[in-house]
């Protein structure tokens, strides 16, 4: 009781209200359910292990009410409303759905098949302007794989191509579709310092010069907007007007300029440049983050890593470590988690496991579940509708068999968005079919 | 080496032509030189070098062992010594001489051995110059080796070695039809390659179905299709049966001239005599169905399935031909091949009754096999099965040494084994595990809690001096 307050009583019952007052609809099927607007009967999850990731922490045996798409209540002892479906989460752990801060869900259905890979763009370079939302398909197999492991919501992002920069991000929900999309333009990607032996993107001063230039040129460009189709209205760029567009937000700080490195020295070099020219930053990959910790956590720049990278792949991440998340984590930094990234689209699930590793590893448990919830939210500004279980959020909301960062986990339960989501993928149905290889009573392509 | 699979196909062949060897080797004044004396393919080019690290008597006492033999023994004790598990159980009394470790909370599991690396052939970092994975220069290059390929220094051996992994087959790539031997290797520093060898361990023949040599082959000369990749397999084992044939021939005469030698029919020669197991890169469940009508055409015996996506959909077809599946836990989707693969695949493949098992094909996925495993397990209980972990811990060790013929040597904690042993923290099916003592031949190879006993490749030297990176195992 002590965590609840009066006012987040009130508001949930007030919000429990409204919904109720609108027509219910009800599902009349089982297959209907997926369809369904969310204006679903209300859900109250029972003695859950609530993991709020909120102001108020972690309460044990607490109850979320979800009306309406939203988390209508949170607290111990919630009233079930009249035509409420009750879950009883016998004391596991409920979290809000999670957050995979770098994939190419919705535009990736397989990595290495060029026609079901819309994640790239092919032009060497200024592809500042290559948008993530041009592509997105929201019957993706990929999604349902992803959402009945808990993750609920992710960046969906450009994969580098040949470009000094590769495109703009979004943030999408897992949910119900036809529109995924929850905020187009998170941020605009640029590779800074070669990450591969045969990068095409050439050596560092190549990199910078074009980067610079580019810079130079969108600040030149919107200083001279206006004139830049008449004749004589703009000086020659070679850079494309598009791309320029596309930088616009980024050259004023309102977009963060994203930025992949992995040698301390290009990092360091990154923030040098933001913060001379008053941009929003955010780091990418930082194999060696934790040598420049301070530098990063004192530009307030977050990072999106993946904690199990641990070897020299490159000659640029000589200092790979396990321990860089919770390095940077004690410094300050707001860490952020990746999937799994070799195929983070494929494999955002990993997310979970990603986390698990960073505290195998020495970062404190709830910075580990806040790095796949309410910081991802914060870093990529939806703070004010997901990350967390609290009154007015979006019901994004996750009941465990156990602890969710635990291999051995998953969850029972997934709300996107206040939808209960049918816990059923590709993979499920492949598993259904060939369960049971000795029934011939059925063919396998009849089941 | 010959196969302990039971008695497949091929194996009434190579009896007969054993026998007759042995007799041909005691007619006085047979074979006219040492190379052919004893009628058969040479096969030990690039000999074990491996000795055993110096160990000292351990006693492990009190801790959760899990044997790899469907048995989970609570405060038990295991005692290695001279190498070897000396002894398993429960109130074991220790030499005086002996080292003591204290299990109490932790639990012991057999080495991991991961049936599918490219360690050393595609080493950290990833240098053009040391990028030595792949012939493609041709389809079918059964005469190259992955262990001509291994830089001993690659930083990932160390890596795995702090997860557990105390030896490994490193294979060739999967660019070829037929791709050359592939070698096992104990997880232990070395100047050398010779110097890490398994002693004793079989050969493997990596092979690769589908895509793979289509990608790569399909603008240069072919295979372009499934079924040009069928025929290439095909024609390679029709001639390496007339060159078997040929030098048994030559071999039985005692005389004349001898036959031209082909290093890469020889090789697959050995296979056919059954002394080199095929490992086979293969996704689909068509796929490895067509391979093994094809092995039983040529009278050779696919040892395992490597990746085997689609296993699951053909274990008992696996089942009935003793061919081993090797999957992955729940990678998945990254190209058509492995579009239906699913994280229930290795419960489903296990409880169908054929052998199924983990592996990485990974330098970061190795160093977390106990983590892979706990998520089949994991899934597999979710659909019904009943898989305790003793159970489940064979995927990672017992399974992979049994598909690379080595189960006589390790895989298992039992007496006379290797003592190629892990001690864990805790549950090794926990993401918080860690492998605090790793043992290979009962030597400490690695120890979590003593910096100065974690190896350090060469390349690792002098890198951030001054700033705290160790670089090594457990970095």
């Amino acid at each position: 009781m002590k965590y609840a307050t009066l006012a987040t009583l009130t508001a949930a019952l007030a919000l429990g209200a409204s919904a109720l007052a609108q027509p219910a609809v009800t599902p009349s099927s089982s297959v209907m359910v997926a369809q369904l607007p969310p204006t679903n009967p209300p859900v109250l999850i029972r003695h859950g292990h609530v993991f709020t990731m909120g102001s108020a922490g972690t309460l044990s045996n607490a109850d979320v009410l979800i009306s309406g798409g939203k988390i209508a209540a949170v607290g111990p002892n919630i009233v079930a409303p009249a035509n409420a479906r009750v879950i009883d989460a016998k004391g596991k752990p409920v979290t809000p759905g999670l957050m995979a801060s770098y994939t190419q869900l919705g535009i990736e259905e397989l990595e290495l098949d060029n026609e079901s890979n819309d994640s790239s763009g092919d032009q060497a370079i200024n592809t500042a302007a290559f948008d993530v939302t041009d592509a997105i398909n929201p019957n993706s197999t990929l999604i349902p794989v992803a959402r009945i492991a808990g993750v609920t919501r992710v960046l969906t992002a450009p994969v580098a191509g040949p470009g000094v920069f590769y495109g703009k991000a979004a943030i999408l929900h897992l949910g119900n579709g036809p529109d995924l999309l929850v905020k187009p333009n998170a941020g605009v990607f640029v590779t800074l310092g070669p990450v591969g032996s045969d990068d095409s993107r050439g050596t560092r001063p190549d990199t910078w010069s074009v980067f610079r230039e580019t810079m130079d040129d969108a600040r030149e460009y919107w200083a001279h907007r206006a004139g830049y189709h008449l004749p004589g209205g703009s000086r020659d760029q070679r850079t494309l007007r598009i791309d320029l567009e596309a930088l616009g937000p980024v050259i004023r700080g309102e977009v963060p300029l994203i930025v992949h490195a992995e040698r301390a020295s290009d990092i360091r070099q990154a923030l040098k440049y933001t913060a001379a020219n008053k941009l929003k930053m955010i780091l990418l990959g930082a194999e060696e983050g934790w040598m420049v910790a301070k530098d990063i956590a004192d530009a307030h720049v977050p990072v999106i890593l993946d904690s199990v990278t641990n070897l020299p792949f490159h000659f640029s991440s000589i200092g790979a470590t396990l321990k860089n998340a919770a390095r940077l984590d004690a410094a300050g930094v707001t860490v952020i988690f990746e999937p799994q990234n070799d195929d983070p689209s494929q494999y955002a699930r990993t997310v979970t496991q990603i986390a698990g590793n960073a505290v195998a590893n020495g970062m404190p448990y709830e910075h580990a579940l806040a790095a796949i919830t309410s910081r991802p939210a914060a870093v990529w500004g939806i703070a004010n509708s997901y990350g967390t279980v609290e009154v007015g959020k979006d019901a994004d909301v996750v009941v465990w068999d156990g602890d969710p960062l635990e291999v051995t986990s998953a969850p029972t339960a997934v709300f996107i968005r206040g939808d209960n989501m049918p816990m059923v993928s590709r993979q499920t149905m492949l598993r259904e079919r060939y369960k049971n290889l000795k029934d011939k009573a059925k063919p396998f392509a009849y089941r | 080496m010959d196969s302990k699979n039971g008695l497949p196909g091929w194996a009434p062949a190579a009896i007969v032509v054993g026998t007759f060897v042995l007799v041909w080797a005691l007619i006085p004044g047979a074979g006219k030189n040492e190379e052919k004396k004893d009628g058969a393919f040479p096969n030990d080019q690039f000999p074990s070098t491996y000795a055993a690290y110096p160990s000292k008597p351990t006693l492990i006492r009190g801790a959760t062992i899990l044997t790899a033999t469907d048995k989970e023994i609570s405060n038990g004790d295991v005692l290695l010594k001279d190498g070897k598990i000396e002894a398993v159980g429960t109130n074991l009394d220790a030499p005086t001489d002996a080292v003591i470790v204290d299990g109490k909370g932790k639990f012991v599991t057999p080495g991991i051995i991961d049936i599918h690396s490219h360690l050393g052939v595609y080493p950290s970092p990833s240098a053009q110059e040391t990028s030595d994975g792949n012939e493609a220069t041709k389809p079918t290059t059964p005469e190259v080796r992955s262990e001509n390929s291994v830089w001993p220094h690659d930083p990932g051996f160390t890596r795995a070695l702090a997860g557990g992994v105390t030896a490994m087959q490193i294979l060739p790539g999967s660019a070829n039809l037929i791709g050359g031997r592939s070698v096992v290797l104990k997880n232990v520093p070395s100047r050398t390659t010779q110097g890490m060898k398994f002693p004793d361990a079989p050969y493997g023949l990596k092979m690769a179905c589908g895509e793979n040599p289509k990608r790569v082959y399909g603008d240069k000369g072919g295979p372009s299709t499934e079924m040009g990749n069928i025929a290439g397999y095909r024609e390679a084992y029709q001639k390496a049966k007339e060159y078997r044939a040929k030098w048994q021939a030559y071999w039985k005469k005692g005389e004349g001239s001898e036959p031209d030698r082909d290093l890469g029919l020889e090789t697959m020669g050995l296979v056919l005599d059954g002394k080199i197991r095929v490992q086979m890169h293969c996704y689909r469940a068509d796929q490895m169905a067509t391979m093994i009508d094809v092995s039983k055409e040529f009278g050779f015996h696919i040892a395992a399935f490597h990746h085997a996506t689609e296993a699951y959909k053909v274990a008992d077809l696996l089942r009935e031909n003793n061919t081993c599946a090797v999957m992955w836990a729940d990678w998945w989707g990254f190209k058509m091949e492995a579009y239906d693969a699913i994280p229930e695949g290795i419960a489903m493949v296990d409880a169908a009754g054929a052998c199924a098992m983990i592996h990485s094909d990974d330098p970061l996925g190795i160093q977390r096999l106990n983590q892979e495993v706990a998520k089949a397990m994991a899934a597999g209980r979710r659909m019904g099965l009943n898989i305790p972990r003793a159970h489940a811990v064979a995927w990672m060790t017992k399974n992979p040494a049994k598909a690379l013929g080595i189960d006589d040597k390790v895989g298992t904690i039992e007496p006379g084994k290797m003592a190629d042993v892990v001690l864990w923290d805790r549950d090794p099916f926990s993401v918080y595990a860690h492998a605090e003592k790793v043992f290979i031949d009962g030597a400490l190879m690695f120890d979590r809690d003593d910096p100065g006993n974690s190896p350090r490749s060469d390349f690792e030297l002098g890198q951030f001096l001054d700033q705290g990176h160790t670089g090594g195992a457990g970095q």
